[in-house]
């Protein structure tokens, strides 16, 4: 038989008892929508997960050190990489050739290095980091008491929590609630910073001209461009907000508490611990980086990326296997959830087979009649089984709608009550398109195994007998 | 053995089957078919052997119990042998396949049955075409030849009504309609007349003569009433307790006449 003829006829027979057979429908809907509701729950929580993670900027990053740096990560890695002394360095060419790598959105350089800020005249030894315009959109300023840097050159500086309250001469009392950023902010928002750093001053612009004007005299040419003085110099910052979290919590010792906008901290040449390293390997006037940090514009070409900079002879560090261990937790998490959500289905299962069993029993003589006019037994094996497949892909279309509404009704009562608990509120509830084609794929693979047994019985049955019954 | 000694003169003229009239359609050989019912074998058929030429209206007679139902399901192929062997048209039913044995019952035998079996959720026009679904005949195709076969029984007009709105006569026509579409060559009919009045019943049978001699299907009928056999039927094969106890042809003078008058009823109808 034809699988228009086949639809008809399932759909006719459907119909001929349609209690029984909606009765079924909808024991195929509760388990669908179970499993969808489960699922859209496990999915929902992994997409608020990774979005949290997305915008804490983590895991978009790729942070690229030079091999010349000893102390740094992956040196296992290395095997056949040159040794230190003959790799390349990481300056503002290498970072211009990294940025020229697709999928990179932003190459920024590591600006960190420890130093006295004073603030009314007390000295204050801290780590300061630079930030890029983009740290403006990442969680971690979220909940930035008074505000991000007004423009990318600000004299302005964001301070952590923990060393505003150093300033203020409070130490945290263990076992205390932690203090408000808001009452730390209020009395240091707007004051003045005075920020002490060692500035690298090329030599003279002159003495660099006679150089390269004077091609022979290459000895003298390398060491002026290599040539710099150290000047220690002083910078007013305004305080401009107070940071609850600690944006730099994965780095550990290094991590800063202080923030100044990065294009400032490029326009002040700091001295960097790099520029004493390769004091001899860098132009004067140019920066050498000790790490800079990638933005990739999607997580999942990371592994990619940090390919094709390893290939330039860098160190590359990101933080994608901790993102693969918590995919992993994900996928055990919607693998429970999909298995208890199967249960209501694999009941649902039953009922098609109990249907499908009474159905044989009542239509015997139908059957036996459609043998005698020449049903062979495979037709009659495919009626039963489009019948079973009509409930299953009807029901796997409600089940969907019902697990969708049952989503959205309890992703609306949680936000009630985030809201009365002050929290802000969370769409931790998804169903994604593939769900719900593959959710309802699954309604009709699972009626189909439930009609096996009912279809194979239907298409052994004796015709004679069959017809002998009334 | 059980053939005929004077075939009918008279062979439909336009039929394929009329290169192959002399030929035999059935041929069954020491077929058996035995129940076991608990400790007890019940011989339903028991050693037939007979055999049907082309064109044939061949009555099965014998008193219920006798076997003849059973020889009609095994020439259908809806049972199979428990020995001997059944030949239609040439292929031994017994060794086909079941799927093979769907394809006979479904293009090479019609059969109608003495409770019409019709299905009763669907209306006479989808009875009629439901055999032309299994046999995978284009949907455009089959609403005109569904007609055609409802035409050639009578029953156009009421092709949209449900079996249960129907009379016992204007169903079993429907089931002739359903019996003859896929254009079987072979008609099996099982009491066609058992649960119709007598006027009925004679109307049904003239259908049932006229697809004999028009279409040139052989016809086998089982029934019990020697009447409507002397009437109808050309041979008679008699059957008791599974055995074949007499093959005979049809001399009775109701058969003249019936034959004779055949002309006459047409008119009058």
């Amino acid at each position: 038989m034809k699988l228009p003829d086949l639809t008809e006829l399932a759909v006719r027979n459907l119909r001929e008892s349609v209690l029984r057979n909606s009765l079924t429908t909808i024991g195929i809907s509760v388990g669908v929508a179970s499993l969808v509701a489960m699922l859209s729950l496990g999915i929902g929580l992994q997409q608020m997960a990774s979005r949290r993670l997305m915008k804490s900027g983590l895991f978009d990053t790729v942070v690229v050190t030079s091999r010349r740096d000893l102390r740094n990560f992956g040196h296992e890695e290395n095997g056949n990489a040159p040794p230190p002394g003959e790799s390349k360095l990481l300056d503002e060419d290498a970072r211009l050739e990294i940025e020229k790598l697709p999928n990179v959105t932003e190459v920024y350089p590591d600006i960190r290095f420890p130093t006295t800020l004073l603030y009314e005249d007390k000295p204050h030894l801290t780590m300061v980091a630079a930030l890029p315009w983009s740290a403006k959109s990442t969680d971690a300023f979220e909940t930035l008491q008074g505000q991000f840097f007004s423009n990318e050159t600000a004299h302005e500086a964001v301070i952590q929590k923990a060393f505003a309250e150093e300033l203020l001469g409070r130490t945290p009392k263990p076992g205390l609630d932690e203090t408000n950023a808001r009452e730390l902010a209020g009395p240091l928002l707007g004051k003045e910073l005075t920020l002490r750093y060692a500035q690298r001053e090329a030599a003279t612009a002159a003495s660099n001209n006679t150089a390269s004007n004077n091609g022979s005299a290459s000895q003298d040419e390398n060491l002026t461009s290599a040539a710099y003085s150290v000047v220690s110099r002083e910078l007013k910052l305004k305080i401009v907000g107070v940071s609850d979290l600690d944006p730099e919590s994965m780095r550990g010792p290094t991590r800063a508490r202080v923030f100044v906008p990065l294009k400032l901290a490029e326009n002040l040449h700091i001295m960097l611990p790099t520029d004493l390293r390769e004091i001899s390997a860098a132009a004067g006037d140019q920066a050498v980086y000790s790490s800079v940090s990638v933005r990739v514009q999607d997580p999942a070409k990371i592994r990619g990326i940090e390919d094709a900079i390893k290939k330039m002879g860098f160190n590359t560090f990101s933080i994608l296997d901790a993102t693969r261990s918590l995919q992993q937790f994900f996928a055990v998490l919607d693998l429970f959830l999909g298995i208890f959500g199967s249960l209501a289905l694999a009941v649902a299962s039953i009922g098609i087979v109990n249907t499908l069993v009474m159905a044989i029993l009542e239509r015997r003589r139908e059957i036996g009649i459609m043998k005698a006019i020449g049903a062979s037994d495979g037709d009659v094996k495919k009626l039963f089984f489009a019948e079973a497949g009509a409930m299953g892909i009807l029901g796997g279309i409600v089940g969907v709608v019902l697990g969708w509404a049952i989503g959205q009704v309890i992703n609306l009562g949680t936000n009630v009550y985030l809201k009365r608990q002050s929290l802000p509120p969370e769409h931790f509830w998804a169903v994604p398109v593939w769900l719900v084609g593959a959710a309802i794929l699954f309604a009709f693979i699972v009626s189909l195994a439930a009609g096996l047994y009912p279809a194979g019985r239907a298409a052994r049955l004796d015709p004679v007998q069959a017809l002998r019954y009334e | 053995m059980g053939t005929l000694q004077n075939q009918p003169t008279e062979m439909p003229s336009t039929n394929a089957i009329t290169s192959t009239a002399k030929a035999e359609v059935i041929r069954a050989e020491q077929l058996c078919r035995h129940y076991r019912m608990g400790e007890t074998v019940i011989r339903a058929v028991d050693g037939v052997t007979l055999s049907v030429r082309a064109g044939e209206f061949v009555a099965l007679l014998g008193s219920s119990g006798s076997g003849k139902s059973s020889v009609l399901n095994l020439i259908a192929g809806l049972d199979r042998p428990t020995s001997g062997s059944v030949i239609v048209q040439g292929r031994d039913l017994a060794k086909l396949s079941r799927e093979e044995l769907a394809h006979h019952r479904l293009r090479t035998v019609g059969m109608v049955f003495q409770s019409f079996n019709l299905i009763v959720s669907m209306s006479v026009i989808e009875n009629v075409e439901l055999p032309m679904r299994f046999a995978e005949i284009d949907r455009g195709k089959r609403d005109a030849m569904a007609r055609e076969a409802l035409a050639r029984v009578g029953l156009q007009a009421r092709m949209n009504h449900k079996p249960s709105e129907l009379s016992g006569g204007e169903q079993q026509r429907a089931a002739l309609a359903r019996a003859l579409i896929n254009r079987p060559q072979l008609l099996l009919a099982d009491e066609p007349t058992g649960n119709l009045d007598s006027h009925t019943g004679v109307e049904i049978m003239n259908l049932v003569r006229e697809f004999n001699q028009h279409l040139g299907m052989t016809v086998v009928m089982v029934t019990h009433e020697r009447a409507l056999a002397e009437r109808y039927a050309q041979r008679f094969i008699f059957l008791a307790d599974g055995k074949l106890v007499g093959d005979e042809v049809n001399s009775s003078a109701a058969f003249k006449e019936a034959t004779d008058r055949v002309g006459i009823e047409v008119e009058r109808e």
